[in-house]
């Protein structure tokens, strides 16, 4: 036994941000040091106050908003009277514009349904995690595989006559296509913003996209029987 | 020489009665300022401390802090209201009519009520986009990502059974269309419907229900679940910053041993 010491010792050198710290390693353990090295402020006060200033700011402007415009109320609720169109909250106008295309049993239940549960499952599939770009492997079979999926979508919402939420499709559709077709080495920094985007993010886009014009067309452009009306036209 | 403000108040901290109040005591240190946080049954659901990268408005857009923001006025202004509201056919639209010309700053306490709903359903959608497009429900935090999802669902409602409480027509067709919905679910539609809204159409028990939802069960379980969201932050290592990420730190510590200096 040359050596009788069962140890080594190290000590951390940033005394100024954290108390020092004397670690001792035995010969038989490995020690996996967490490298965290970065900035932190405390809590209280910068961040509470922070987080105050921002919800007073908030408060303000709803403050008001409220002052100069009264929310509104109508009538009496008389279930012998429908008016045209009765619409539903905006948060659900994307949903009522779905329904005005597809049976509610699939408009109502089956989309929303699958949407929360999409939603839900997000963390726990690999696709999700990885950042890689979608086009950046496996090239031709993924083209293949999109060309597939974005045609029968496309098909299905021409086939029901639903050209708002066709147009928002074709459009990323188009975008997915120029970043098959652009390298992450692209003189244009657009392109290869595309190109590094992964599949997650294309499909939570379009997600979006329809979100925001769907709502939008229920909101601002449906008129009595649901019909197409421009906003300042009234109904 | 005359004691400035910062002084009044560390005397006040000071004090016994302030003592017995909140557990931490007086100071400014690094310390004292932890046990503020740690030492508090609200506070101590955040870390001590917050990575000085996430102060930035780029980081966050503070959506999640707004959010909570919409619910504390919605809390705030909700309660003065249901003092001047009887959630019975047709006195609720007798009310808020008064609320509308009677009650003193009535007006504004209904306008600020509806405003900050709509507010807090857009801030709630638009936080959960800019955490998903942060990558940010990544392990380990994909529990608090579905604790996030329920607490969507959970805003949705709210402000859905609230939309039926002024009881005017905006109030019951736009119930009307929505309930409607849940008659397509197969087999069990009826059911459900009747469920709902305590008859075959919106009425009388289907205001008294949503008032039970919109004021009682909905808010405890939104408090219930923002508590847990608002802990697990904490308890998943702070808001996500990906480059101080254990995964991200052995990536680069591979990559610079290999030569390469740095992924992101």
């Amino acid at each position: 036994m040359a050596d009788s010491k069962d140890f080594t010792a190290g000590v951390d050198s940033n005394a100024k941000k954290s108390p020092r710290r004397i670690v001792f390693i035995t010969r038989r353990t490995s020690a996996q040091v967490k490298a965290e090295t970065e900035d932190q402020v405390q809590t209280f006060p910068e961040v509470l106050f922070r987080a105050a200033v921002a919800i007073m700011t908030l408060a303000v402007a709803l403050v008001w908003i409220s002052l100069i415009f009264n929310a509104p109320l109508e009538g009496l609720a008389d279930p012998s009277h429908t008016p045209n169109p009765a619409k539903a909250p905006w948060y659900f106008l994307g949903l009522q514009e779905m329904l005005h295309y597809f049976p509610p049993v699939v408009a109502g239940v089956l989309v929303p349904g699958l949407v929360v549960m999409a939603l839900i499952v997000i963390p726990y599939f690999r696709v999700n995690i990885e950042a890689e770009g979608f086009f950046l492997k496996d090239r031709q079979r993924r083209l293949r595989i999109f060309y597939v999926v974005a045609g029968l979508l496309c098909l299905l919402l021409i086939w029901r006559d639903v050209y708002a939420a066709l147009v928002p499709t074709l459009i990323m559709a188009g975008l997915m296509l120029l970043a098959a077709q652009s390298s992450p080495q692209s003189p244009s920094a657009f392109r290869r913003y595309l190109a590094a985007r992964p599949l997650s993010y294309w499909v939570m886009t379009w997600f979006l996209f329809e979100l925001v014009v769907l709502t939008a067309i229920g909101t601002f452009f449906r008129g009595p029987g649901w019909a197409w009306v421009l906003p300042w036209q009234g109904s | 020489m005359a004691k400035t403000i910062d002084q009044y108040f560390d005397d006040l901290r000071g004090t016994r009665v302030w003592r017995s109040i909140f557990r931490s005591g007086t100071g400014s240190s690094t310390l004292k300022r932890a046990l503020a946080i740690q030492q508090n049954v609200f506070l101590h659901l955040f870390s001590t401390k917050v990575r000085t990268r996430m102060l930035s408005f780029s980081a966050t857009w503070y959506l999640g802090t707004l959010t909570l923001g919409t619910f504390l006025i919605l809390v705030g202004t909700g309660i003065p209201l249901m003092l001047y509201y009887h959630p019975s056919v047709p006195q609720a639209y007798a009310d808020t009519k008064d609320l509308q010309f009677v009650v003193s700053s009535g007006i504004f306490l209904r306008s600020l009520h509806r405003w900050s709903a709509h507010a807090m359903v857009f801030l709630v959608f638009a936080h959960m986009f800019k955490v998903f497009y942060r990558g940010a429900y990544r392990t380990p935090r994909e529990f608090n990502w579905v604790i996030g999802v329920i607490l969507l669902l959970i805003t949705l409602l709210l402000s859905y059974t609230g939309y039926l409480l002024p009881w005017d027509q905006l109030a019951y067709w736009a119930i009307t269309v929505g309930s409607n919905i849940a008659s397509a679910v197969p087999v069990m539609g009826d059911k459900i419907h009747f469920m709902l809204l305590g008859g075959n159409s919106v009425n009388a028990n289907a205001l008294l229900r949503f008032y039970v939802l919109h004021c009682m069960i909905l808010p405890l379980a939104a408090m219930f679940f923002v508590a847990v969201h608002f802990w697990r932050i904490r308890k998943d290592g702070g808001l996500y910053a990906h480059s101080s990420e254990p995964a991200t730190l052995r990536a680069n510590a591979t990559m610079e041993t290999a030569g390469v200096k740095e992924v992101q």
